[in-house]
């Protein structure tokens, strides 16, 4: 049984390192058009203090709950952070979960990084907690987020009609799903 | 005519009381089926004490607006309604509802309760939407959502697991242009509280 759960071709993912990744990170919160993609909070830049606080309560947070799985995707090529993938709303009762994932800045996306990162995440998902369905969710003017997920066998299975308000108009709030089978059928020899 | 923003036909809209409220919800948490009905959670009943401190704590919370339903007739506390995780920023919410007492289960109450609760959700947060999630296995609370405006936006394949099989959660919302549709009446009485003033 060769085990390579965290080791892509160009991507891994690892452990978050506040105290080197936290400067990274607030960069890419200083970003509104890449804030708007992955969160439906008032965009708003954070410093490096205010990023490690945030992962300090979502440490305790996880003791506390242990359903949350939270990761940095690294190039393997030079351990350059590039993104964040997380699964998170685990309930174990029913074998269910949720996944985010962003790509942080404008010129490591559409290379490549994110799908092996996705590829990754998915395996995880139901081979390391043996999840039966992941659920994810993006807004209608994301388009290229809802191919990424479509590509990797997410299905649209809610449209949230005028959930979101941004640049003076309405779009929906949309939820994919993607169950175990889905994945098998897909991912067959993972 | 509707006088107070928290009274329906038959339920009123009270604020929760932890030191009296809490026994009943422990009371309901007996039913393991209503249990199953409100969340996907584990079914499983709390101590009092323990319920006292999660409503005390529900009660602090400026975000979110948690009321006991109580009858109209003898003021008996029959359950709850909330919205909760609002996103002010978009104006949605989500509603959330409970009835313990199942004397009170298919008269009417908690699509009472519903209609007050949307009323406050549109003409005093000032919402645009408001969302809900309800299970497969419960018909008659997707038939209540329905009566009160909300239309199905969605199902999330086989989410929860019970007795040994998976169901389906579904997802509603309701728009303010379709409640001011639907109670063409409320927005009659609020012209006329403004030239009253």
């Amino acid at each position: 049984m060769n085990v390579q759960l965290f080791e892509g071709e160009r991507v891994r993912l690892a452990p978050h390192d506040p105290d080197k990744d936290a400067e990274v990170e607030s960069r890419w919160t200083h970003d509104p058009e890449y804030m708007r993609l992955v969160s439906a909070d008032p965009v708003r830049p954070l410093s490096p203090g205010q990023i490690k606080k945030k992962y300090e309560e979502a440490g305790k947070e996880k003791e506390k709950s242990q359903n949350r799985f939270s990761f940095a995707v690294r190039t393997r090529a030079d351990d350059r952070l590039i993104g964040l993938v997380r699964l998170d709303r685990i309930e174990w009762n029913n074998g269910a979960g949720w996944l985010a994932l962003g790509i942080g800045a404008a010129e490591d996306r559409g290379q490549g990084y994110g799908t092996e990162a996705l590829r990754l995440i998915l395996r995880y998902a139901f081979d390391e907690l043996n999840l039966h369905r992941l659920s994810a969710s993006t807004f209608e003017y994301n388009t290229g987020a809802l191919r990424f997920l479509e590509r990797a066998g997410f299905a649209v299975e809610v449209r949230r009609r005028q959930a979101i308000q941004r640049e003076g108009r309405r779009w929906d709030d949309l939820f994919l799903g993607i169950l175990r089978e889905d994945w098998e059928r897909l991912a067959g020899g993972r | 005519m509707n006088t107070s923003l928290f009274h329906g036909q038959l339920v009123r809209l009270a604020a929760p009381n932890p030191e009296t409220d809490a026994e009943a919800l422990s009371r309901w948490q007996r039913d393991a089926e209503f249990l199953r009905l409100l969340d996907s959670d584990a079914a499983r009943p709390l101590p009092v004490a323990q319920n006292k401190t999660d409503m005390e704590a529900i009660v602090a919370r400026e975000n979110s607006f948690a009321f006991m339903i109580r009858t109209l007739a003898d003021d008996r506390v029959i359950g709850f309604i909330g919205l909760g995780r609002p996103q002010w920023t978009h104006g949605d919410a989500w509603l959330g509802i409970g009835l313990g007492d199942r004397e009170y289960w298919g008269k009417g109450c908690g699509t009472d309760a519903m209609r007050v609760m949307l009323r406050f959700a549109f003409t005093e947060l000032n919402l645009h939407r408001v969302s809900l999630g309800v299970f497969e296995y419960n018909p008659r609370a997707v038939r209540s959502y329905e009566k009160a405006g909300f239309v199905l936006e969605g199902r999330t394949r086989q989410d929860v697991r019970r007795d040994g099989r998976y169901w389906d959660s579904l997802w509603m919302g309701i728009l303010r242009e379709e409640w001011e549709r639907q109670n063409p009446k409320s927005q009659d009485s609020r012209s006329k509280a403004r030239t009253a003033g």
